[in-house]
C-alpha cells in the first residue's frame, strides 16, 4: 500500500511551486505591509514546509495511521512548546 | 493461509524473519523514521521558542541583525535545499522502479546540492567575521548603530540575536554535514547495487531525514532573514 510511485512530472511540479513560493515570499519582505511581514513570510513557510511533508515525504500516501499520528502529536507537543512559553513571557507585564 | 503449522516463506535475505512481510518491514522502518524526527521537531523547536522569547524581549536589535544578513544569499540557499529535495524525491522514485544509475546520479547530484549550500553558508559566516558580528570579545556593532540610527540597538541585546543565529545556523548546517555523509554513504551502496524495488528503506528514510534538515531552513530562512525588515 505504501508502494506508491509518483510520476516525475508529479515531482517537478511540486519542485516548480517551492521555488515560486520561495521568490514570492522574498519578495513581499522588501514591501512593508506593518506586522504583516511576520504573517505572510510564516503563512507561506508552512505552506512550503506542508508540500515537503506531503508530497516528497509521501505522508499524504502514507497507509499507516501510526505515522500520522506520531507527525500530528510531534506538531502538538511543539506547539504546547511555544504557545505556554510564550504565555509566560508574553504576559509578565499585566498585573 | 496453508494448513502446516509453522508456514515458510520463500522471501529474500533483505527481509528480517520477525517481520510479516517487506510492507510491514518497511511500515515499521518508516514509523521510527518519524519517531526520530519527533525527536528532532523537539530539539529544533527549544532553538525556534528561545528565538521567539528573545525576539519579544529585544525586537528592535532583531530587526537590526536580520537585516544585517544577506537576503540574496539566504534565498539562492533556499532555492540549492529545494532542488536538493527534488534530487532526493526523484531520486527515491528512482530506487522505487529498480534504475540503478539513474538512482546514483541524483544521489551525488543531492551530495553536490548539500555541499554547495554549506559553501554560501561559509561565506555567509565569513562575511559575518569580517564585521566583527560573531559574538565575543572582538564583537562590534557600531556599523549597524550608524546604518540604522531610528532603531535603538543595545549591544549586549544585539550579541544575542548574533548568538541564535550561529546556533540556529550551525546546528542545521551540522545536520546537513551529516546528512552529506548519510547520502556519501546510500550513494556507496547504491552503486553497489544494495538498493532494489523489493528494497530500498535506507533510501527512503536517508530521503525523510534530507526532507526535514529542508523543512528547518524553510523556517529559519523567513524567521531570520525576512519577517523584521520595516521596523
Amino acid at each position: 500500500m505504501s508502494e506508491h510511485i509518483m510520476s516525475s512530472k508529479f515531482y517537478y511540479t511540486i519542485w516548480i511551486t517551492l521555488l515560486c513560493l520561495t521568490g514570492i515570499t522574498a519578495a513581499v519582505s522588501f514591501v512593508d505591509l506593518g506586522p504583516f511581514n511576520a504573517v505572510v513570510a510564516l503563512v507561506i513557510a508552512t505552506v512550503k514546509a506542508l508540500l515537503v511533508v506531503l508530497f516528497f515525504m509521501h505522508v499524504k500516501y502514507t497507509s499507516e495511521k501510526l505515522t500520522k499520528i506520531v507527525i500530528a502529536s510531534a506538531i502538538f507537543w511543539l506547539f504546547l512548546l511555544l504557545a505556554l512559553s510564550m504565555a509566560d513571557y508574553a504576559t509578565r507585564h499585566w498585573s | 493461509m496453508s494448513d502446516s503449522p509453522i508456514a515458510v516463506e520463500q522471501h529474500g535475505p533483505e527481509l528480517l524473519h520477525h517481520f510479516v512481510d517487506a510492507e510491514q518491514q518497511r511500515d515499521a522502518a518508516t514509523l521510527g523514521m518519524w519517531l526520530f524526527l519527533a525527536t528532532e521537531i523537539m530539539f529544533f523547536g527549544g532553538m525556534f521558542c528561545a528565538y521567539l522569547i528573545y525576539r519579544f524581549w529585544y525586537y528592535s536589535e532583531f530587526a537590526a541583525g536580520s537585516r544585517s544578513l544577506d537576503i540574496t544569499l539566504g534565498t539562492v540557499n533556499t532555492a540549492v535545499l529545494i532542488c536538493s529535495s527534488l534530487t532526493v524525491a526523484l531520486g527515491v522514485r528512482a530506487a522505487q522502479m529498480g534504475k540503478r544509475k539513474l538512482l546514483v546520479v541524483l544521489l551525488l547530484l543531492t551530495i553536490l546540492f548539500g555541499l554547495v549550500f554549506l559553501g554560501i553558508k561559509g561565506v555567509e559566516w565569513y562575511n559575518k567575521y569580517e564585521e566583527h558580528h560573531i559574538p565575543g570579545p572582538t564583537f562590534n556593532v557600531d556599523d549597524l548603530v550608524k546604518a540604522y540610527p531610528n532603531i535603538h540597538i543595545d549591544p549586549q541585546h544585539e550579541q544575542i540575536f548574533f548568538s541564535l543565529y550561529f546556533a540556529m545556523t550551525g546546528l542545521h548546517a551540522l545536520h546537513m554535514i551529516i546528512g552529506v555523509g548519510i547520502f556519501a554513504f546510500l550513494t556507496f551502496y547504491a552503486w553497489k547495487g544494495r538498493y532494489t524495488p523489493k528494497y530500498y528503506t535506507p533510501v527512503e528514510m536517508g530521503g525523510l531525514y534530507w526532507h526535514f534538515v529542508d523543512i528547518v531552513w524553510i523556517y529559519l530562512f523567513p524567521l531570520l532573514y525576512l519577517i523584521d525588515r520595516h521596523r
